[in-house]
């Protein structure tokens, strides 16, 4: 079976930074993987070259198969022009951390937007899809309230209805809770959780190391721009392998 | 000393005054729209990657803001034709105006798209939008609305200048003012009055657009 997403040998410089220094990561339909690791570790850079929001220098990855972001060109690689690039991020959803919701749509219309002018869909058609999805993340009563008219917990749940409705191969979530208050985490995590066990394809950078023990299939921990340890969340967290490991466990008790 | 106030002879002519004041706001409105388009192309080119449109965009902008706009407005009417570039007089207003609308705008609007947060283009990309789209969709629209109060100020200084178009004797409101001036002799009647009109015109002008404003801010 062909991988949703396979990483291989991944490296990401921000000029003489070296951020990501060989990257291997393969997953399939269904598996949930969360990404832990210390601020800094690269686990943002990582989801942003996945989802095309950054350059690489070099590696490979593949979505569905499809080799993205660049072509080989008689031994030179080039970088895909931006229609290309455009459709093929299409094919991940990302959630951020700070939600950037669109501030002048309302919640209906920022996830009708990329249905509309991305995938051309009539608006009517659109309209439904994206209802159904607010619906999905219970945000459909406030349908019609602009991003600056809700709480924290609401933009995110809307914003995650605005990528997965674009019926992504892979969802990404960069710490979707971390800018949100203590009692607003829950609810968005109920909504992601949900996701996971209606079978989404999802890689996630949390914080909340008990919510990934719970969620995922696979944990990764990074260190320093590498993978440093991965296994099912049993291992990772119950009988964790190397030192480091161990010292940011320690350090994250939550 | 008594001054007899006479204001019948200026209300003889109202409607030289109405015309006057028409053809301002009519001046003003075209200017304005054009100037919004060319003040959009230049801050998008001061901010371009390419230094070339860099280069012209910030030449145009500091070259019209640091020129008074009556030097413009004679250099376009007189100086223009002499380099083979002739236009009426309503066109040439119109033209200067634009030009210096556009550049007064174009810091507006540069500063506003300095302003955005990053994650709009970034929520743009992810959902498989192109640079195009982000740009009509998403980064001009939210711009728009978070400049719209320093533009409403612009507006009112546009339509104020156009005054300065009776130095190439486009005929609206000082235009006709100095003529029933000159033809009456009532210096403080007419200049009163004109005044008067001028102010009424931009009290209204603003209130227009704060309800405008009310209407299209981003609700929070
Ligand atoms: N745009 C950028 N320019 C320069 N350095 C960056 C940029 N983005 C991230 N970095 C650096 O890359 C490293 C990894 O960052 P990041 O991927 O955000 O880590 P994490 O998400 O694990 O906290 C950090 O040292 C950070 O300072
Ligand atoms: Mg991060």
């Amino acid at each position: 079976m062909i991988p949703v997403l396979n990483i291989t040998d991944l490296h990401k410089s921000f000029g003489e930074l070296e951020v990501l220094k060989g990257i291997d990561l393969a997953m399939h339909k269904g598996d949930v993987v969360s990404l832990i690791g210390s601020s800094g570790s690269g686990k943002t850079t990582l989801l942003r070259c996945v989802n095309l929001l950054e350059e690489f220098g070099r590696g490979r990855i593949e979505i569905a198969g499809e080799p993205i972001g660049y072509r080989e060109e008689g031994g030179r690689r080039r970088r895909l022009p931006e229609r290309q690039i455009a459709r093929q991020r299409a094919m991940t959803g990302m959630a951020f951390q700070q939600f950037n919701l669109f501030p002048h749509l309302s919640a209906v219309k920022n996830v009708m937007l990329g249905l509309t002018k991305t995938k051309k869909l009539p608006a009517e058609e659109a309209r439904a899809i994206a209802e159904s999805w607010l619906d999905r993340v219970g945000m459909l009563a406030r349908k019609d309230h602009f991003p600056g008219q809700l709480s924290g917990g609401q933009q995110q749940r809307v914003a995650i209805a605005r990528a997965i409705a674009m019926a992504p191969q892979l969802m990404l979530f960069d710490e979707v809770t971390s800018a949100l208050d203590p009692e607003l985490v829950s609810e968005v995590l109920a909504v992601v959780r949900d996701l996971g066990r209606d079978g989404m394809t999802m890689l996630l950078v949390t914080h909340e190391m008990r919510f990934a023990r719970d969620v995922s299939s696979r944990v990764v921990f990074m260190h320093q721009g590498r993978i440093h340890e991965e296994g099912p969340p049993e291992q990772i967290f119950g009988a964790p392998g190397t030192e480091r490991l161990k010292a940011f466990l320690s350090n994250s008790q939550s | 000393m008594t001054y007899d106030f006479n204001f019948a002879v200026v209300w003889r002519n109202w409607d030289l005054l109405a015309e006057g004041l028409m053809l301002g706001l009519f001046l003003a409105l075209v200017s304005i729209a054009i100037g919004c388009v060319l003040g959009l192309a230049a801050a998008f080119g001061m901010l371009s990657r390419h230094r070339a449109l860099r280069w012209i965009s910030q030449c145009y902008v500091s070259a019209i803001r640091n020129t008074p706009i009556l030097v413009l407005i004679l250099f376009c009417y007189f100086a223009l034709p002499q380099l083979g570039i002739a236009m009426d007089k309503i066109p040439s207003f119109i033209f200067t105006l634009s030009l210096y609308a556009g550049a007064y705008l174009a810091e507006v609007y540069r500063s506003g798209l300095v302003a955005l947060p990053p994650g709009l283009r970034e929520a743009g990309l992810a959902i498989g939008l192109t640079e195009w789209k982000i740009k009509r969709y998403l980064i001009i629209p939210v711009m728009f609305r978070n400049v719209l109060p320093a533009m409403s100020n612009n507006f009112i200084s546009l339509f104020k200048d156009t005054s300065l178009a009776a130095a190439i004797a486009v005929p609206e409101l000082t235009f006709y003012a100095r003529k029933i001036n000159v033809e009456s002799f009532r210096v403080i009647e007419t200049w009163m009055v004109a005044s008067l009109i001028y102010v009424g015109a931009c009290v209204a002008i603003a209130a227009l657009l704060r309800r405008l404003e009310a209407r299209l801010s981003i609700p929070r």
